[in-house]
């Protein structure tokens, strides 16, 4: 070994996020397309084959109640890429999604036992501030709860708190298909069109509440994603490097589970979208570093809602089947990943 | 110093100490042993890794368990033997994450020149923008030395770091461990199963057998026919070889 050579250090040297220009500039050209596509897209479901003329009186509630939809889009988008991101990266894992702790399950329980033990009409009461509220706080309750009793303690494991989340998601979906076999099929079809996840569905007047709550928690996940860098080695090296384990994956998992349930409570179970979108965002920033894929995943989650709304309604006409055409490619590409990677 | 003092930890069925011993500052320590004797037990307790069930130990006076975990990193550093790695991480990044407890990820040109450093001592240059994925498990096991040697620490901690390696690797490395602790003044502690290696290049070797510390010494002092028969509860056949003590079995 000559020692003259060592630790040189010339300008092309450095450990920064990207290992050449032409990844930076890629990563760049991509994420800029990514969000004018995105942007194209939501102004095209703003005003494209608006029924009215613009300067008619009757523009700005059509244009107005467009602009929620495409609200709740950013929400939601916000909401599944960043949680799936962080979700994937503490658990080190990236075929598996925050769904899984149960929360799409505790929703739809809650709609069924709604319409289940109080009807039809109480169900279509069941919205607006206080049902959403009651919505949000039961899952980050339930999440809580999982999480620091799981993660603290003597059986401090989190593939243990996932597998105890699976089987408590199929429990509770047992529970709510229980209930559904008893409805009436008209109480059932109320209920179906409920639980399809979709932005149409969602009130505006829960933005005050949703908007702050879900800007926060991504802020916060935003800021953390040196650490996050750090957490995603594993346990054994964050360790090492002086991150102590616990405290760094609660807390944002509690932050996960903010948006998670935000999301669901407002345009209902997405399951695979964020995966598809995290996947998406792994394939197209070539680096480990949060800092870059969070807003890659976010422009990828935008664009892939937005476009998939804008084609559906105004290319095909098929309004209500967004989600499902969404969820489909999803789990698609899921099954590809899997088959792929040949392992878990 | 490594200060152990009475740590014990017991699983179901069998109990790891009281553990007593005091590892000097400096050199090489091997841990060496039969399976199951608590080695891995004992070093991943030092590395605050795996919590203790009674007694304290200290690192250069510090409290392994009560010391804040950021301020240890930049004392005492702990390599597993297997990780999981993540995709789309370069050698050089990975390195680089061993200035984490200075840095908090936000590496200064001082942080890059000793990340420089480790990486052409371990002779990683030609790889350092090589993703983890494309490395050989060899390569890679280099990669995690040089993070933890980057990390700077007094005490090094390593978990056989020989496994997977063959021979041409393991005297490689070996090599690379001495220097650092002859040239970085490292104090590292490992836990190897080959014999004829720690007798090589350890300073000190460490023997556990049932949970306890039976014997703790210089080289020639454990490398001997009697000793390391009843260590291993086999027929170990020690003689004089052209670089020191061999065991024959």
């Amino acid at each position: 070994m000559n020692k003259l050579t060592i630790g040189t250090q010339s300008k092309t040297r450095s450990s920064k996020a990207f290992r050449t220009k032409k990844e930076i500039r890629k990563y760049w050209i991509m994420l800029t397309a990514f969000v004018v596509l995105g942007a194209f897209a939501a102004w095209g479901l703003l005003v494209y084959k608006n029924p009215v003329p613009a300067y008619s009186p009757s523009f700005i509630p059509v244009a107005r109640r467009r602009m929620y939809a495409v609200i709740s889009m950013v929400i939601a988008a916000i909401c599944q890429s960043m949680s799936t991101v962080t979700f994937q990266s503490i658990t080190s894992n990236r075929i598996i999604t925050p769904s899984l702790l149960g929360f799409e399950a505790l929703y739809t329980l809650i709609q069924t036992s709604v319409i289940f033990f109080f009807g039809a009409g109480t169900l279509i009461k069941f919205s607006g501030m206080g049902a959403f509220v009651f919505q949000v706080t039961v899952m980050v309750l339930m999440c809580l709860i999982l999480y620091g009793w799981l993660l603290s303690g003597k059986y401090g494991n989190l593939q243990l708190m996932l597998l105890i989340g699976v089987i408590i998601g199929t429990g509770l979906r047992s529970l709510s298909t229980f209930m559904r076999r008893l409805l009436s099929p008209s109480e059932f079809d109320i209920l179906q069109a409920r639980l399809f996840g979709s932005v149409s569905n969602s009130e505006s007047e829960l933005f005050p509440i949703a908007i702050p709550a879900v800007l926060v928690a991504a802020t916060l996940l935003l800021a953390y994603s040196k650490r996050l860098n750090v957490v995603s080695l594993g346990r054994d090296v964050a360790t090492s490097l002086g991150v102590k384990h616990q405290p760094s994956i609660i807390y944002p998992l509690v932050l996960v589970s903010v948006l998670m349930a935000v999301s669901t409570a407002l345009v209902g179970p997405l399951t695979f979208y964020g995966f598809l979108v995290a996947t998406l965002a792994y394939q197209a920033s070539p680096t480990y570093d949060h800092r870059y894929i969070f807003p890659m995943a976010l422009a990828i989650a935008f664009l892939v809602i937005t476009g998939a709304y804008f084609f559906m309604y105004h290319i095909f006409n098929a309004q209500g089947v967004v989600s499902v055409i969404i969820e489909m490619f999803g789990g698609v590409i899921f099954i590809i990943t899997i088959l792929r990677k040949g392992s878990l | 110093m490594i200060k152990i003092n009475n740590a014990k930890k017991t699983y179901d069925e069998v109990a790891i100490g009281p553990l007593n011993i005091q590892i000097p500052k400096a050199g090489i320590t091997s841990l060496i042993g039969p399976n199951g004797a608590g080695k891995s037990t004992t070093l991943l307790m030092i590395g605050r890794l795996l919590n203790m069930d009674d007694g304290q130990i200290e690192v250069a006076g510090m409290d392994v368990t009560r010391s804040k975990s950021a301020d240890l990193a930049k004392v005492l550093t702990i390599l597993r033997q297997e990780n999981h790695f993540v995709t789309r991480l370069t050698v050089r990044q990975l390195v680089g994450f061993g200035r984490f407890p200075y840095s908090s990820g936000r590496l200064t040109e001082e942080d890059e020149a000793i990340i420089s450093k480790y990486i052409d001592f371990l002779e990683l240059t030609d790889l350092e923008n090589r993703y983890l994925d494309e490395l050989s498990g060899g390569q890679r096991q280099r990669t995690y030395v040089a993070m933890v040697l980057c990390q700077e620490t007094k005490y090094v901690l390593l978990d056989e770091p020989l496994n997977n390696l063959d021979v041409a690797r393991s005297v490689q490395m070996m090599e690379h461990l001495k220097h650092a602790a002859n040239e970085f003044g490292r104090t590292i502690l490992m836990v190897m199963h080959d014999i004829n290696f720690a007798a090589k290049y350890s300073d000190r070797i460490c023997a556990m057998k049932d949970g306890k510390i039976i014997a703790f010494g210089k080289v020639r002092e454990i490398m001997d026919s009697h000793m390391l028969s009843s260590i291993f509860d086999t027929k170990i056949e020690v003689i004089e070889g052209p670089y020191g003590p061999i065991a024959i079995y």
